[in-house]
């Protein structure tokens, strides 16, 4: 049964039946390990807090749950704080994301960041 | 994603990452930027990224072990750990940061098991990254309604007289399994100790079994 009650959000899990537990597991890539480490940089700037963090995945609903991995999420929630903490725009999100996007094909060749 | 193993060296004598050759993602895109511009408005650098990395990097469940060693080797240092873990973390060195740790012990006659059913709250700073069954909805779900069966999938099938309690870990509040020491290791040294104990025994879903 996993219907929910009046008022529970799809992330309040506790309770309900989904099936058999994955056990696959994995090595964090290294962009993996950087939104992570973004995350904690940024909370120490003051940025926002674990509780930013979680209202941006909470609001992103079910489907973002199903559709992305981990860290995709995290990312998304992360660059929406930043946003709206006003650390920078959305159009100098766009500016930038235009020019990585340039660099090559893969992550590998596009990360920067070596500098 | 699979693991590459060591057969593919670059010309550097390191192994290639797969995930670097393969086409980039909306949302790496998106990671390469917003570092990009942390770094360019003066936020941090990439040096304190790199350094934090290092730091999650050093975070190992060999933590958690040491912890849970010394607790079983030393009974007043298990007394603060049970009145207050971030404390007794502390005293060895480890960076628990703000948050609450709670250590809850294991006996003949109670199992702990600890989950985050909201999101993915883990004692990360003694354990490093939780494995990803944790943050399954598979795991968060059925740990606080059907947990015996939940063990039973990892192999442990808990006698019904023994107390089971599930701990929901919250963003300020993360829990620690204190597994109960078995009775063959009372002559070995706390670094041995240390060897025995699995990341698996401190979250709930193993024990530490008889003599190999």
């Amino acid at each position: 049964m996993n219907e929910r009650k009046p008022g529970q959000s799809w992330h309040d899990m506790g309770g309900s039946s989904f099936g058999e537990i994955p056990k696959e597991d994995h090595d964090f890539a290294i962009w993996e390990k950087r939104v992570d480490a973004l995350l904690v940089l940024s909370s120490a700037k003051g940025h926002f807090t674990v509780d930013g963090l979680r209202r941006a995945l909470e609001d992103m609903g079910e489907n973002a749950f199903e559709n992305m991995t981990y860290y995709e999420r995290w990312i998304s929630a992360i660059n929406q704080n930043l946003i709206e903490a006003g650390v920078y725009t959305i159009q100098e999100l766009g500016d930038k994301m235009a020019e990585v996007k340039q660099r090559g094909q893969t992550y590998g060749s596009a990360q920067g960041g070596e500098a | 994603m699979p693991h590459d193993g060591h057969d593919h060296l670059s010309s550097s004598g390191h192994p290639f990452r797969k995930d670097n050759d393969t086409p980039l993602t909306y949302w790496q895109l998106m990671e390469i930027s917003v570092r990009e511009l942390m770094i360019t408005k003066g936020e941090f650098s990439s040096t304190e990224i790199n350094k934090q990395i290092e730091i999650m990097d050093a975070r190992t469940p060999a933590n958690g072990s040491a912890l849970v060693a010394r607790a079983w080797s030393d009974p007043e240092f298990k007394k603060r750990l049970l009145k207050n873990g971030a404390e007794a973390a502390r005293e060895l060195g480890f960076d628990i940061g703000p948050m609450h740790l709670i250590a809850v012990e294991n006996t003949e006659h109670v199992h702990n098991l600890i989950v985050c059913t909201l999101c993915s709250c883990y004692p990360r700073n003694l354990l490093g990254f939780p494995p990803d069954w944790y943050k399954t909805k598979e795991y968060r779900s059925r740990a606080v309604k059907e947990p015996r069966s939940v063990l039973e999938e990892f192999g442990l099938v808990l006698p019904a007289e023994i107390n089971l309690r599930v701990h929901d870990s919250t963003a300020d509040m993360r829990y620690i399994v204190l597994p109960m020491r078995p009775k063959w290791t009372h002559e070995m040294n706390e670094n041995d100790l240390a060897r025995l104990i699995s990341r698996d025994s401190m979250i709930g879903t193993s024990i530490i079994g008889s003599n190999p």
